[in-house]
């Protein structure tokens, strides 16, 4: 019901989520963002079951401002990444486990863009482009066919537009409006939210 | 001797083990989570579950959560509206119930879903807001209430609770809470079965430059055609306005003086 989709460039990260908050059949919301800044250059994109999702990111996000007020500098992506990892491979097991599926996407200074996908079973992967969500079944062949390691930031939002429009023609929701973000070298910007009339 | 007394008559009550850690509720609230692995989160909207066997205690009839509440945001302050039918099953349990609850002076929430869970939910919240008060001299924002009942409810996800509330307050706030563990800010929520039938009609006219008169009307009859399609809401609707100044509680209204007025206004454009 609800996606998420990132596509990692040379120098950058793209991802977008859509903006539904449902419950059973209606939509609660029209405007919400599943996006959790957890340090300036990391962006934790969260679906999943309803309580779920925002408990367990808004946990990671303070654990990760806690390492930066402690440490003094910020978490690597790999780093918050496989923290988040760990903390969902911790509860798998328990009484109380969080069925959220993320992306996680950043910007290391050294290592440079990286965006890592993870399901509710806790497996991490560093993927070149990712999604999450029933819509991923029909996008993922487009990313896989015109992909390339070496895309500008307007071919990944092209990139990017392509897959909305699928899911606008094919995906039996609607899913009215994405919030797209970029993440570079200079931090988290916000692009202009891809709506139903946008072309 | 009077203290020899005072000793003889100090009885000595268990002590309740109380959870610090979940804000001093009884331990015994907590019931243990089940074997069963996933939590089945299809909440239907019809109120028979024949398929939810794993129930732990026996209920004397099916549970409902039938009911039509909302509440909007406009230039005026907020508009809280609800219906006052409680039913179990296929009968109404009581037609006069209050979904509507003031927590304090600018806050009021409307609940929907089992009606004591509600009723209880809403009391350890208000102890809660209260006690936040005196301890630190200020009031809790709308925002730190929905967070603190949306933690204070997490314990409970996939247990039977079922609690959505709906917190409207005075800073043209309004944040659904529900005891999956959403929790939503937005300008307009409807909740319950009636909910669809209440949004048809909401999307349509609301405005943010409504008149106050304009938007309690436009409640009640929200309120009006949920109640008339859906079986589970019904019998009379509270209104609530909560501004700076306060909540206001309007007079209960039977919606048969409603619907009358309806069909008398059909039929005369039928004729006219």
């Amino acid at each position: 019901m609800e996606y998420l989709i990132g596509i990692q460039g040379p120098d950058f990260v793209l991802v977008a989520a859509d903006n539904v908050a449902a419950s059973s059949i209606i939509q609660m919301k029209h405007d919400y963002d599943k996006m959790f800044k957890l340090s300036e250059k990391i962006l934790l994109l969260c679906v999943g079951e309803a309580g779920d999702t925002v408990q367990f990111a808004e946990y990671i996000q303070k654990n990760v401002q806690l390492y930066k007020m402690r440490n003094g500098y910020e978490l690597s992506p790999s780093a918050a990444a496989n923290f988040t990892r760990k903390n969902l491979a911790d509860y798998l097991r328990s009484r109380t486990p969080y069925h959220v599926n993320l992306l996680l996407a950043g910007y290391d200074d050294a290592d440079g863009p990286g965006l890592y996908y993870m399901d509710y079973l806790s497996s991490l992967a560093k993927a070149p482009f990712a999604a999450h969500g029933y819509g991923a079944f029909l996008t993922l062949s487009i990313l896989d066919r015109h992909y390339r390691p070496d895309l500008t930031r307007d071919e990944a939002l092209d990139l990017l537009k392509k897959c909305v429009e699928e899911l606008r023609k094919r995906f039996i929701l609607n899913l009215h409006s994405f919030t797209v973000r970029l993440i570079d070298k200079e931090g988290i910007h916000d692009l202009e939210k891809l709506t139903a009339g946008a072309k | 001797m009077s203290s020899q007394l005072l000793q003889l008559h100090v009885c000595k009550l268990p002590r309740l083990k109380k959870s610090r850690r979940n804000s001093g509720i009884p331990l015994h609230f907590f019931i243990p989570t089940l074997p069963n692995p996933a939590p089945s989160n299809n909440r239907s909207l019809f109120p028979y579950s024949p398929a939810n066997q794993s129930v732990t205690v026996r209920r004397p009839f099916p549970l409902s959560h039938g009911t039509t509440t909302l509440g909007f945001i406009f230039q005026g302050g907020v508009i809280a509206a609800a219906d006052t039918r409680a039913s179990a099953g296929g009968l109404v349990a009581c037609p006069e119930v209050h979904k509507i609850t003031p927590i304090h002076s600018h806050l009021v929430v409307t609940s929907s879903g089992s009606g004591a869970d509600c009723m209880l939910w809403e009391r350890i919240l208000t102890r809660e807001i209260r006690l936040y008060q005196l301890r630190h001299r200020r009031c809790l924002s709308i925002r730190g209430t929905a967070k603190l009942l949306s933690f204070m409810l997490h314990p409970f996800k996939g247990t039977e609770v079922c609690v959505a509330l709906t917190l409207c307050g005075w800073d043209k706030d309004l944040i659904y809470v529900c005891s999956d563990g959403a929790r939503l800010q937005g300008d307009i929520f409807s909740v319950g079965s009636g909910s669809p039938y209440a949004y048809g009609v909401l999307d349509r006219d609301l405005r943010w430059s409504l008149s106050k008169e304009e938007a309690i009307s436009l409640a009640r009859e929200a309120v009006f055609r949920a109640t008339h399609r859906d079986a589970y809401s019904g019998n009379n609707v509270d209104l609530f306005h909560v501004t700076a100044q306060g909540w206001s509680q309007r007079k209960r209204e039977d919606l048969k003086e409603e619907y009358y007025r309806d069909m008398k206004r059909k039929t005369n454009i039928v004729e006219g």
